[in-house]
């Protein structure tokens, strides 16, 4: 099953300074009730994001909830994604219209869901990290997959970032592992047979 | 150049290995459950493709099932739904089920081990971060997606980059008191809840060694609360006599070669890890989180760290999570109101833990305002502590010994801690929400849960036990 292809993206950015931002933040576990991908946006950060747990509500002050703020890009303090391997939370992120989420430092369980789902963990310097986060809210960043680069295009200011050269492949062409792993069906049952 | 112990395991599971690219990693077992699994079932579906090797799958439900009556329909819809969708996963593709009302369902990090599936030697996956409990066995186990329990599904096969090594070693005797749960909080508080990320951690060292099957069981468990990929302990005889005639273990014949297998799994002694932690076991005190994720843990008898050491960047985080928490930079921890006391998880949930936990309550009691619900890990666990009385001394106790699941550690089912109030809890996430919207969650051993049972009170059991 192709996923969507990722390229260039351009786009303003909702930025997160916090770090240790866990699974449980991003989606709750009394959310994760779904038996499909679908309709985990709506409940995104959902326990910063409302005042009482009710939708009704909205706390003024996170960031979600400021109009001024929106993109497709998220930014977020070091050791994001960290906790439960819940792939919720990449399907919330992606629900929610963000295609790529720029951290100085992912979990590894997050970064593989959020691979594996077409959104792009862009792991910058810390000090490059701090330059987004001092930018306003309606500067654009520039994330090129293909030359490996971010950059905010208002201070030219730019970072290139490491991405595993068979996952970018993968990205660029929306090929997805299990195409491949079935396509080596024959190797696995070899290996069955005559295990290493 | 010799290999460590992840490395001679990692090596013997490499189908093939892709250039510039991840390795295919070979799967012996994948276990289940009811969250992360049904959409790897309708993706599998979907592309109209059979389960790969469904006699390698075990599947339970835990995170969603309610701990009173579970004999009855879960009155929850939602969980109801996916416990069903579950059900029917696994009759449609002939799958293993240890379901509600089997004598073996538990969680499934404590019914792999207790059943004899988890084994040395082995790559077990398992769409939940805390299978790094079965690396107590000498198994390379981790948390996946479920897009890679459908990749599992599909080919019993993982695209994996290999993760650096480290190796923890603790050494030495424990003071009194202090448990295998103390032990992995004392690392975390040192190398922080990210410490170990992009890291295989082997726990070695005398320390490690002279831990019972469980207490191995707790510190792997808690491997992921470090960012690591996995944790995984060497085999040895205590892993043998252990796993030694359980449901699945190998037997006979198959039990002397297995071991002939098993024996060598350990790391060379001229094995490299990229970084090495020594530890001194008489540094270790009893433990307790004061924060928002594991690594904020300290001395029971300690101070809260003061912001006015902190850089400007880390107070931020700092101050957020004191907010959350009510707790004052520099102040005591001790003493600290409880309301909930949980002694449960994949991390504390197993006979010893329950033994413990009943010598220390016997002919004691509760405070009169605190809850205290007992979870064991399994069914398997309960039935044992119904048969050695531990439900009577809990019972006695005020202690409420509920039926086998996640419980109170995820609250995805009823068992919620309610906002603002303080659960001193034996599992393994202190994140904001987790035990329940706006709980407060204080992990400790459970030694710590139970004292604070019995003064309603962040206690030291040392002290408590000295006044008797």
């Amino acid at each position: 099953m192709s996923k969507n292809k990722i390229d260039i993206i351009q786009s303003t950015f909702v930025p997160l300074n916090i770090e240790n931002i866990d699974t449980d933040q991003i989606i709750p576990a009394r959310f994760l009730k779904g038996t499909t991908r679908d309709g985990f946006g709506k409940n995104l950060f959902r326990d910063w994001r409302y005042e009482d747990d009710d939708e009704l509500k909205p706390k003024a002050s996170f960031v979600l909830n400021v109009p001024s703020y929106h993109g497709k890009i998220l930014v977020a303090g070091a050791n994001f994604g960290c906790g439960s391997s819940r792939e919720h939370a990449a399907w919330a992120i992606l629900d929610a219209g963000f295609t790529a989420v720029v951290s100085s430092f992912f979990a590894d369980i997050f970064k593989n869901n959020a691979l594996n789902n077409g959104v792009l963990p862009v792991t910058v310097s810390e000090a490059f990290l701090q330059k987004i986060f001092m930018q306003n809210s309606n500067a654009l960043l520039t994330i090129s997959l293909e030359k490996q680069t971010l950059t905010i295009d208002g201070t030219g200011d730019s970072e290139s970032f490491y991405i595993n050269p068979y996952k970018k492949e993968c990205l660029l062409n929306g090929y997805d592992d299990i195409d491949y792993l079935l396509s080596i069906k024959e190797d696995i049952i070899n290996y069955e047979t005559h295990p290493a | 150049m010799g290999k460590t112990l992840f490395e001679k395991i990692w090596d013997q599971h490499i189908v093939k290995t892709i250039t510039d690219g991840p390795s295919v990693l070979y799967i012996d077992k994948h276990l289940i459950h009811e969250v992360t699994s049904p959409q790897a079932f309708a993706g599998i579906e979907k592309r109209g493709l059979q389960i790969f090797r469904p006699e390698q799958i075990v599947a339970t439900a835990d995170h969603n099932v309610p701990t009173l009556n579970q004999h009855l329909p879960i009155k929850e819809e939602l969980s109801r739904v996916q416990v069903d969708t579950l059900i029917a996963n696994c009759t449609n593709h002939n799958i293993s089920l240890y379901g509600l009302g089997h004598p073996y369902q538990g969680i499934v990090h404590v019914i792999g081990p207790e059943l004899g599936i988890t084994q040395p030697g082995m790559t077990i996956v398992c769409g939940d971060s805390h299978t790094s409990t079965h690396g107590a066995f000498g198994a390379i186990a981790f948390g996946i997606g479920t897009s890679e329990v459908e990749m599992v599904f599909a080919t019993q096969c993982l695209l994996q980059t290999k993760p650096k090594q480290m190796r923890i070693n603790v050494d030495g005797d424990l003071k009194p008191g202090v448990l295998s749960k103390d032990i992995v909080l004392y690392i975390l508080s040192k190398i922080s809840a990210s410490g170990a990320t992009g890291f295989a951690v082997e726990y070695a060292g005398s320390t490690i060694r002279n831990l019972s099957m469980e207490a191995r069981m707790t510190v792997c468990n808690m491997s992921i609360e470090m960012g690591a990929r996995c944790g995984l302990i060497a085999p040895d005889d205590t892993t043998f006599e252990y796993m030694h005639g359980k449901k699945f273990a190998p037997a006979g014949l198959d039990w002397v070669s297995a071991l002939q297998k098993w024996e060598t799994l350990y790391s060379d002694d001229n094995a490299v890890f990229d970084e090495e932690v020594n530890i001194d076991a008489a540094d270790i005190p009893t433990m307790i989180t004061y924060g928002t994720n594991p690594g904020m843990s300290m001395a029971i008898n300690g101070l809260v760290p003061s912001d006015t050491t902190m850089d400007e960047k880390d107070r931020a985080s700092f101050i957020k999570a004191m907010n959350y928490m009510g707790i004052k930079p520099g102040a005591a921890i001790k003493g600290q109101k409880i309301d909930y006391v949980f002694i449960g998880s994949c991390t504390n949930s197993r006979i010893e833990d329950l033994r413990l936990v009943a010598d220390f309550v016997r002919g004691r009691h509760k405070a009169d305002d605190v809850e205290v619900w007992v979870v064991p890990g399994s069914k398997q666990v309960e039935q044992q502590a119904i048969e050695e009385g531990i439900d009577k001394i809990f019972e006695a106790a005020g202690f409420q010994l509920r039926q086998p699941g996640c419980s109170a550690c995820l609250g995805m089912n009823e068992d919620k801690i309610p906002a603002g109030k303080y659960c001193i809890s034996t599992s393994n996430r202190n994140f904001e929400g987790r035990q329940g919207a706006g709980a407060r969650t204080l992990l400790a051993s459970p030694l710590s849960a139970a004292a604070a049972a019995l003064t309603g009170r962040v206690t030291d059991v040392s002290e408590l036990s000295n006044k008797n």
